[in-house]
């Protein structure tokens, strides 16, 4: 039966983070776009709640709650509501985690979910956009060969860009394509022969997340390092994952452009009494309301174990259209202050604007 | 949270496709051509298939569950409204059940006036309802009312003039139906003192003077009635007659009707946004183009671009349009997601229609097939029940904390 209200333990998640975005993430966020940084101590304290090792069963260390990627959902945007540098920065950790738990070999999964469950933050990355005008998903330049006498071992080559943490992660998934024209994803560990990492990006957005190009050059990797078979589900797992950051991008802009409006003196009134402003307000919200409900039918089916080819194209596109729209018209509001760095909003719709190139920088 | 339908919304699904396949679609373009024809045969067949079916007179009482109860007959309405849309919105506009006017007495009437006004839409010949409310001088700023209502010993007296009333033909003139209409006691009051009066067929001094010849949903009629010195009992008036400011009697309740009926506009509009998408989807794949959702951008044409954003408008219409009945079925106060879905449904489904007409080319263009009659169709969910931005402006304030004294 059609129910698209969340469930009351995700309800309780959704408010202690968003109250902690509010508090914490926000008021850090201008700084850390102009430092190139998010603080380290409120990665930590981001930790410390739990938003990553939740997801893991206890079998392997976690907290074993909901792995839902409607959860997932909940969790970026409120995160991404604070400040989306900060929030792929902090949930990085499941660009390694939500691989393994979904495709992982039991080997792999006692491997590697462990490293995630300590006191301390570990960032995860994961390798997926090309350097090139034309880059698709669906069609990897990056490949994956067969090598060795036996045929099992993996030989990556390719260009990466927008890989996060690659610096500090110890483990990065890196997708390419394999002799058979799937998508494969292989783990790498940090400091593997034939990975190089270059200088950090420099990005339109983003500034606060390091990010960077990553050059595979005759990287070997045995057999065991590939997750499943068809890793293309992790890809649209990815864009689930994104563009609930983005409803959060789009939701921030929407509540400071109310509040702006709510306070600017114009023509004896408060803006927001005019017209002008106060629809292009209720467009903003319905939009933002459209953004989330799509992407969380796109959730949903991914929960149900559905392809979810359709869906989460759908979501992605109508979500990658709308944050752009509502965070340049939260910025149009603003007016000339829009454009004054001291505000927000022109941060949120250099980020918004990245949601149609984004891939696989996040996980649900 | 939970995308899919339950069994019983599977089924309403269903069998409400079949009347729209097998009862509608055949009889779709004759009485858009023919307009104010009656088709009498798919009234007799929807009447009698509906005969005892007291779901289709419960629209509009709020709270079709009570609080925190599994109930989905807000859902079911919108769910049954959208598939016999699909076969044509006007004839389902057409369709003999109380509509409008129901919807009224649910919300502002007594249960005794509930079952008095109603019980007539369970048995014996087609009935309509309808409802009254603009006039030639006002649409969207209904406190304008100047239909007056007097009190003269145990009856109303009714003068004035109403426009735009679907079914008003049908209710007053081909049935023993009845038509709900706003009315002021006293003018100088404003809206406090505007009443909502249930006026039966046959009541002397009620004329329809007009139908409107429209753009779209052609089978519907739409009437102008008159109303002169036209006298009904006193227990014809919904709510208390006393001019109240609060409370749900009044003013406030009759505003409250639209929390129900707006989302089933949304329903019906995408109902015909989702037959054009339906018949672009099938032309092309006749001619070998698939939608391939996950091509690479540079490989994607302009049609597969179009035809994914008319899916994701849709969908994005329709799942605003669930939450609403949701909240509805709940019990819940759902005036702003009442708001929202029937404006982005509104645009949604004119621009969606728009799209599928240029999308086909010559062909869509062309009468020959019923994408034409359905942009047509379409264009109406941005106007009644509140126009598009009727509907922002009531957003608006919901969000920003407004009052209408505070933004208008």
């Amino acid at each position: 039966m059609i129910d698209l209200r969340l469930a009351d333990e995700q309800v309780q998640i959704q408010e202690s983070l968003r109250s902690f975005a509010a508090e914490k993430v926000r008021p850090a966020a201008h700084e850390a776009d102009e430092t190139g940084r998010v603080p380290d101590a409120l990665v930590a304290q981001a930790w410390e709640l739990g938003l990553v090792q939740g997801s893991i069963p206890e079998t392997y260390g976690g907290y074993g709650q909901s792995a839902s990627a409607i959860t997932g959902t909940v969790i970026a945007e409120a995160m991404a509501e604070g400040d989306l540098a900060f929030a792929l920065h902090a949930l990085s950790p499941r660009l390694v985690i939500d691989p393994v738990l979904h495709l992982g070999s039991e080997e792999q999964k006692k491997e590697i979910l462990p490293l995630y469950c300590g006191d301390r933050f570990v960032a995860g990355s994961a390798a997926v956009s090309e350097p090139r005008w034309n880059f698709s998903t669906t069609e990897l330049e990056t490949t994956a060969k067969r090598d060795g006498r036996d045929g099992k071992a993996y030989v990556l080559a390719g260009k990466k860009c927008l890989v996060p943490l690659a610096e500090e992660a110890p483990y990065m998934v890196v997708y390419a394509r394999d002799e058979q024209a799937k998508v494969g994803a292989f783990l790498v560990k940090a400091g593997t022969p034939g990975v190089e990492i270059h200088e950090r990006e420099k990005n339109l957005g983003l500034r606060a997340l390091p990010t960077y190009e990553v050059t595979l050059a005759d990287c070997r990797l045995p057999a065991t390092a590939r997750l499943g078979d068809d890793a293309s589900v992790l890809l649209r797992r990815a864009r689930v994952a994104q563009s609930a950051m983005a409803v959060g991008v789009a939701k921030a802009a929407l509540a400071y452009a109310i509040d702006y409006a709510k306070d600017r003196d114009a023509f004896g009134v408060k803006i927001a009494q005019k017209q002008a402003i106060a629809f292009m307000l209720a467009d903003m919200a319905i939009e933002v309301d459209a953004m989330r409900l799509l992407n969380w039918e796109a959730a949903w089916n991914l929960d149900q174990g559905n392809d979810s080819v359709r869906e989460v194209a759908l979501a992605r596109q109508y979500v990658a259209d709308g944050v752009m729209t509502v965070t340049d018209n939260g910025l149009q509001v603003l007016g000339g202050h829009g454009f004054i760095r001291e505000h927000p909003v022109e941060l949120w719709a250099r980020n918004g604007r990245g949601f149609a190139t984004f891939e696989g920088m996040a996980s649900v | 949270m939970d995308f899919s339908f339950s069994d019983a919304a599977k089924k309403r699904k269903e069998t409400m496709r079949f009347v729209a396949e097998h009862l509608m679609r055949p009889i779709s373009r004759q009485f858009d051509e023919q307009e104010h024809e009656n088709p009498w045969e798919f009234f007799n067949t929807m009447w009698e298939a509906s005969k005892g079916n007291r779901e289709a007179t419960k629209i509009g009482s709020s709270g079709n569950g009570k609080k925190g109860e599994a109930s989905e007959g807000t859902l079911l309405a919108c769910i049954q409204i959208e598939e016999l849309a699909w076969g044509d919105a006007g004839l389902y506009l057409s369709i003999p059940n109380p509509a409008l006017g129901g919807a009224a007495v649910n919300a502002a009437g007594t249960p005794e006036q509930r079952d008095r006004f109603l019980k007539h839409f369970y048995d014996g010949k087609p009935r309509w309802g309808a409802m009254a409310i603009t006039e030639p001088h006002f649409g969207s700023d209904s406190k304008q009312v100047a239909t007056t209502a007097r009190r003269d010993g145990d009856e109303w007296v009714l003068n004035g003039t109403k426009i735009f009333c679907t079914s008003g033909h049908r209710a007053l003139e081909l049935s023993d139906g009845f038509v709900v209409v706003w009315a002021t006691l006293d003018k100088t009051k404003g809206r406090p003192a505007i009443k909502s009066f249930v006026v039966p067929a046959g009541t002397p001094g009620v004329t329809v003077t007009k139908l409107e010849h429209k753009m779209g949903i052609r089978a519907s009629d739409t009437a102008q009635i008159t109303f002169e010195d036209a006298r009904i009992p006193a227990d014809n008036i919904l709510g208390t007659p006393d001019i109240v400011t609060q409370g749900v009697e009044g003013f406030k309740g009759v505003m409250a009707t639209f929390d129900a009926t707006r989302p089933i506009v949304a329903a019906s509009g995408i109902g015909v946004a989702q037959a054009a998408l339906d018949v672009v989807k099938q032309t092309l794949k006749d001619n070998g183009v698939e939608i391939r959702y996950e091509a690479p951008r540079h490989t994607m044409t302009v049609l597969e671009r179009e035809v994914m954003w008319m899916e994701s408008q849709l969908q994005a219409a329709r799942l605003l349009t669930y939450r609403a009945c949701n909240m509805m079925d709940r019990g819940e106060r759902n005036s702003r997601e009442a708001s929202m879905c029937k404006a982005k449904a509104g645009l949604a489904v004119t621009r969606i229609t728009q799209k599928a007409v240029e999308v086909l080319g010559p062909l869509g263009y062309s009468r020959k097939l019923l994408l034409e009659k359905w942009m047509r169709d379409a264009k109406i969910t941005d106007i009644y029940e509140g126009t598009q931005q009727i509907n922002q402006m009531i957003v608006a304030r919901s969000i920003l904390g407004y009052t209408s004294a505070e933004l208008n």
